[in-house]
């Protein structure tokens, strides 16, 4: 009998998710080169990728589960925003533990994505404009709680944002000392979220109907898939996340204020699309989404380290990589379409 | 004469709904301040609540128009219209001020700064139409690149600094003309909204917009160009932008990338929801837009009376927003039917019990 | 139940709001064996279907399947599953972004300590895949497979559920003439496994290719079961036709000895093909002639006008007017050389629902004239209430949306637009359809007024009658290619019916 072979054709996704990898490669590389006196060589600064972004990896991973499902979650920013703020009021002034402060944190998350999960779901609302309105909700009621800025003086909180885990690799100073490099708490949360939600995504009933219903909605449901409820489990996760990254981001900044995170679902978006997580659907892959927030961080290292340029920058450049990838995506389908 | 009727009772019932919401909040309005329609003349010019509202809404009426297009064309909205603003004004500032961070003379033909920023705008429009139309990409997600990247442009165009034009002819835009009593903002509101339904009555595409966004497959069939009337659309949406970014740039006599035009996007999709007009493509209505835009201004006035701060102000517009979709929502209407023929059976089966 | 009955259904009626979609109808299917399903539009055969899924609950009648005691009824897809019927739609209802393993085993995938089994999922479909010779790495992504093999991925999919009924709905629309081939050896394995196969085709090469057993519904009724070997060609056309093949019966055409050789050719069609629809085919149009085509559903009628009108661009051949080659490549360029076309489903490609009557009258003119030049308010009303009269379109007012209207009057609406544009060749799709009698007639009497005053028209109609009175010429279609044309003597009912049924074999 004959032997199938097991070797697969390599398909648009994966040209896409290749391309992601190298270009980061090369973004990174090239600033070894270019910015190697001003230290960018180091381990250091490949750490502080992570470091700095470790809440926005958090949330990406959310709006990548969204978008799998043909969705979007434009109030991301907006959630990190109120997280934060109510975080820091709370602890601040009403004496509240960092402890309930998470659970907090954890359940405003819950609720935004309880309530436009339902909308979404459940009203076939679409989800731009729900989440817009999420967004529009979230910014207000921040300020709603406080139009001062406050800083986080709590002494648990303060403890878990500033907590140096070192790592054994490091650098040398001018002296000969070996200058240990280190991470935070977040990074080790964020990175254990993303292992959580590759798993979820591979091994789960939950994570494959993401994926089926991404594909064809029509046929999901005729395959016996109950396509509402796991678009509301979607929606719920990802405002689970959103929460958790807020928190998360509260901890990098250690005060809560109202223009907070301001554009933030607009990085996660970007960075899942660039990871590529397809816009319409069933593609995407928390490993791509990784690498789409590095990249992100990248540009921003690369950025703050040239230094003369404007922070615009940033977001120039990054809106240019995601109108690059969307093209790119539909070039992509309009081939197979003709095939 | 029995035609006409009709007609005017078709056209009386799609604005019914955005006049009544217009009227509710002016009655809030009346009830929270008591002096909202007391016009008064100071130094030969209008003041008033019900002038500031209608002064201020301008832009949002100017994006409201060209929203109206694009979301009864092609079924989605235009999210970078407050960035193509920032883009248009600071075009404009910057050849007027020469490159300069600020000006108290023209350093190049008014005219030809105005020209400058309209055209730029217009490009940021053809863009969105080109990946809309073009190449099929969701109307949100095409936007969401300019949404993003359109200030730092306007940012890059600044130098980023932010210009100021300090010359009195370039504050008339967004002032006064001359001796007139009104506000100029709200000539130009009115002049765009005349020309665009000139524009609409005038040639056939008004109708071409309505048939492509309704049906556009067999619109194709019938000889129309769907593609290019799409795209279309947001070139004109991209020019509107520009026209209300001049205006706000010469309010404040400057172009600041980071707050002009904040936020309007989201008010300019909720005053075309709010005029009636379905936010998944069709007919539209563009009086409907209009009258949406003045009852979001008016409604902002009406919160800022009840001390409502403006960064709490959204909040309020998220629940309105969900509040009209829900409306709006397929699901919601069926069961709404079922709910009302039910209501009707158990009626007539009373009645039929009675005789 | 018989020993070889694996399925009954018996005195199956289902009404829809104005509708009888199933009158009465009776269903029987046997193990082991192919079992054609037929009937042309309206017929009822996917609502037969949909009732024995579980998609729409029926009125009266039962259903009985072999190991369920007494009649059951399905309330869902899922249910009729459980019970064993599993159904492959045209639209393959898999997912493109999900390997063929994970398609396979979608909602029932095989797990370990709560965790898919991959490994396990993907040797089992392995399995599968070569039990069924379907040469198809299992972890290939299923939207990099062929459509053939999607089809028949997802008939795996049916038959590894253990299915004793397996419902293929017209799965051979989208194949070559290869993949069909494959297909029906899949086909005849699952038979000789005892498997039943309810075939839902208007092929008739491939009933008779492969099928052992045929029923015919016609209007929701059951025409009759037969056994493929019993019935010739020429009868199965008859019975689908709802006709006697009776000679002494026949109807001739009403045109009489009219000849057209000499009129000029408007419209000529040479070797114009597109792949997948319509084989490539010459067809000349001349000046004042009705020419009908004629074939069961799905033999590429629409498809062939749809090629000439550029609704859908041909990829080989060309189109010439009036002598000299044309380049048609949209709609807009067929209008302006003066072509109009009513399509076959009004309702996704003829009306333009929320506008009103009159716009929709008017539409296909006005993008004749161009963006600059909008007819007047004057004008249009003029021009409504002109076909209104004309065709007697019952609506309240030129105002009212073409939406509220009723199809009938929807239909005429949309004769009205293209009568509006003065066509030199006018195609109709279809425009009786849903029509009252009364109508039909006048239809048919408009067509032949049109045709005396010049136009050159093509007539599409699944009723023969009606293409008798009103043509002068036939081109014959079947299973997506021009076979043959017919004029003059030749035109009779009996003469139709042969030339669609081929030849037998």
């Amino acid at each position: 009998m004959k032997k199938l072979t097991n070797r697969r054709k390599i398909n648009g996704s994966t040209y896409l998710l290749m391309i992601t990898v190298l270009l980061f490669i090369v973004m990174y590389g090239a600033g070894m080169i270019v910015f190697a006196s001003k230290g960018f060589a180091k381990p250091q600064m490949f750490l502080n990728l992570f470091v700095s972004n470790a809440g926005l990896l958090v949330i990406a991973m959310g709006q990548t589960i969204v978008m799998i499902t043909a969705g979007i979650d434009i109030s991301v920013g907006s959630v990190t925003a109120l997280v934060c703020m109510v975080a820091a009021n709370q602890m601040e002034n009403h004496g509240t533990s960092a402890y309930m402060a998470v659970v907090i944190a954890l359940a405003i998350g819950l609720a935004f994505g309880l309530v436009q999960g339902v909308l979404v779901a459940y009203l076939d609302i679409q989800p731009f404009i729900v989440t817009l309105a999420g967004l529009f909700f979230g910014r207000g009621m921040t300020s709603v709680v406080s139009t001062d800025m406050i800083s986080i003086k709590n002494e648990t909180f303060l403890k878990w944002a500033n907590y140096k885990i070192y790592l054994p690799v490091g650098s040398y100073s001018k002296r000969g000392n070996f200058l240990p490099a280190y991470i935070y708490p977040t990074v080790v949360i964020a990175l254990l979220v993303l292992v959580l939600i590759i798993i979820i995504m591979k091994y789960t009933k939950f994570g494959r109907s993401v994926y089926a219903i991404g594909g064809n909605e029509q046929s999901a449901m005729m395959m016996g898939l109950n396509v509402r409820k796991t678009k509301l489990k979607a929606y719920l996760l990802d405002g689970f996340l959103a929460g958790l990254g807020g928190f998360l981001f509260c901890l990098n900044s250690t005060a809560g204020f109202v223009e907070q995170a301001k554009g933030l679902e607009m990085d996660a978006i970007s960075s899942a699309v660039i990871g590529g997580t397809l816009l319409s659907g069933g593609v995407g892959t928390p490993f791509g989404t990784l690498f789409g927030v590095l990249i992100k961080g990248t540009i921003s290292s690369l950025i703050t380290t040239q230094g003369t340029l404007s922070s615009w920058w940033v977001r120039i450049t990054l809106s240019a990589l995601l109108c690059f990838f969307i093209v790119l995506q539909s070039i992509f389908a309009s081939v197979k379409k003709k095939k | 004469m029995e035609k006409k009727w009709n007609v005017k009772k078709i056209a009386g019932m799609r604005l019914f709904m955005p006049l009544v919401c217009l009227l509710v909040v002016l009655l809030v309005n009346v009830i929270t301040t008591p002096g909202f329609f007391k016009i008064s003349v100071n130094n030969g010019v209008l003041y008033g609540y019900i002038i500031d509202v209608v002064n201020r809404a301008s832009e949002l009426v100017v994006l409201a128009v060209g929203m109206t297009l694009v979301t009864a064309a092609s079924g989605g909205q235009d999210i970078s219209v407050g960035a193509v603003m920032t883009v248009a004004a600071a075009l404009c500032c910057q050849i007027l001020s020469g490159g300069a961070a600020s000006a108290t003379a023209f350093q190049n033909s008014f005219v030809l700064a105005i020209i400058v920023g309209l055209l730029g705008a217009a490009v940021c429009g053809a863009f969105n139409g080109f990946l809309v139309a073009k190449l099929n990409i969701q109307p949100m997600v095409a936007t969401l690149i300019l949404f993003t990247a359109g200030r730092g442009i306007a940012q890059l165009i600044t130098k980023g600094q932010i210009t100021y034009v300090r010359v009195g002819s370039y504050k008339v835009l967004g002032g006064y003309i001359g001796k007139c009593p009104i506000p100029t903002p709200i000539f130009a509101a009115v002049l765009v909204i005349l020309i665009v339904y000139l524009i609409l009555k005038k040639t056939t595409l008004g109708l071409y917009i309505e048939s492509v966004g309704i049906n556009s497959t067999a619109s194709r069939l019938v000889g129309l160009n769907s593609t290019m009337i799409k795209f279309l659309t947001y070139v004109i949406c991209g020019l509107l932008a520009g026209a209300a970014g001049l205006i706000a740039s010469s309010r404040i006599y400057s172009a600041d990338a980071n707050n002009i035009g904040l936020n309007l996007e989201m008010d300019a999709i909720l005053a075309v929801a709010l005029g009636g007009n379905v936010l998944g493509g069709g007919k539209f209505s563009l009086m409907g837009s209009v009258i949406g835009a003045y009852t979001i201004q008016a409604l902002t006035t009406t919160l800022y009376a009840m001390n409502v701060s403006a960064d709490q102000l959204p909040v309020y517009k998220a629940i309105v927003v969900v509040i009209i979709v829900t409306l709006q929502s397929p699901v919601f209407k069926k069961a709404l039917a079922s709910l009302k023929s039910g209501h009707k059976a158990r009626k007539t089966a009373a009645e039929g019990g009675n005789q | 139940m018989e020993n070889n009955i694996v399925l009954t259904m018996k005195d199956i009626s289902k009404t829809f709001p104005g509708v009888k979609a199933l009158q009465h109808v009776d269903f029987t299917l046997r193990k082991g064996e192919i079992h054609a399903l037929m009937g042309e539009n309206g017929a009822g055969k996917s609502t037969l279907i949909k009732v024995l899924t579980g998609v729409y609950d029926f009125e009266s009648g039962e259903i009985h399947m072999e190991g369920t005691a007494g009649a059951f009824v399905n309330r869902s897809p899922q249910e009729a599953q459980n019970i064993g019927i599993s159904t492959v739609y045209q639209e393959i209802n898999l997912c493109p972004n999900l390997t063929v393993a994970e398609n396979l085993f979608i909602g029932r995938e095989p797990r370990k300590a709560g965790m898919i089994d991959w490994k396990t999922m993907n040797k089992k479909s392995a399995e599968i895949l070569q039990g069924l010779n379907i040469e198809v790495p299992e972890t290939q992504n299923l939207e990099e497979c062929s459509i053939a093999n999607q089809q028949m991925i997802a008939i795996a999919r049916a038959v590894d559920m253990k299915c004793k009924v397996l419902i293929l709905d017209e799965p051979t629309s989208s194949l070559d003439d290869e993949e069909v081939e494959k297909l029906f050896v899949l086909m005849r394995k699952l038979k000789n496994e005892g498997v039943g196969i309810i075939f839902v085709t208007h092929f008739l090469e491939q009933v008779y290719a492969v099928c052992d057993r045929i029923t015919v519904l016609r209007n929701g009724e059951l025409v009759g079961e037969y056994e493929v070997k019993e019935l010739p060609r020429i009868m199965l056309v008859a019975k689908m036709m709802g006709k006697d093949f009776d000679d002494l019966a026949d109807i001739k055409s009403a045109h009489g000895e009219k000849n057209y050789k000499n009129a000029e050719t408007i419209v000529e069609a040479k070797e114009l093909g597109r792949k997948g629809t319509i084989k490539p085919f010459n067809l000349k149009v001349r000046r004042g002639e009705v020419i009908g085509l004629s074939g069961l559903l799905g033999s590429g009628r629409s498809e062939l006008v749809r090629a000439i009108y550029g609704a859908d661009k041909p990829d080989t051949g060309a189109v010439e007017i009036k002598g000299k080659p044309a380049k048609i490549n949209t709609p807009l360029d067929a209008m302006k050389r003066g072509m109009a076309y009513l399509p076959e489903d009004r309702k996704r490609d003829g009306i333009i629902q929320d506008l009103s009557v009159r716009e929709n009258i008017i539409l296909a003119l006005q993008a004749k004239r161009g963006i600059f030049k909008p007819m007047s308010r004057k004008e249009m009303e003029e021009a409504a209430d002109k076909y209104i009269d004309l065709l007697q379109i019952k609506t309240a007012s030129c105002e009212t949306p073409v939406k509220s209207l009723s199809g009938g009057n929807q239909q005429k609406v949309i004769i009205g637009r293209w009568l509006l544009t003065n066509p030199e060749y006018l195609i109709l799709d279809e425009p009786t359809r849903g029509i009252d009698i009364g109508t039909k007639t006048e239809i048919q009497k408009l067509v032949l007024d049109l045709a005396d005053q010049g136009m050159a028209v093509t007539f599409i109609s699944s009723e023969i009658e009606e293409m008798l009175r009103t043509c002068s010429r036939m081109a014959i279609l079947r299973d997506g290619r021009k076979v043959g044309e017919l004029e003059g003597n030749e035109l009779s009912q009996d003469g139709i019916m042969k030339a669609i049924a081929g030849g037998e074999e």
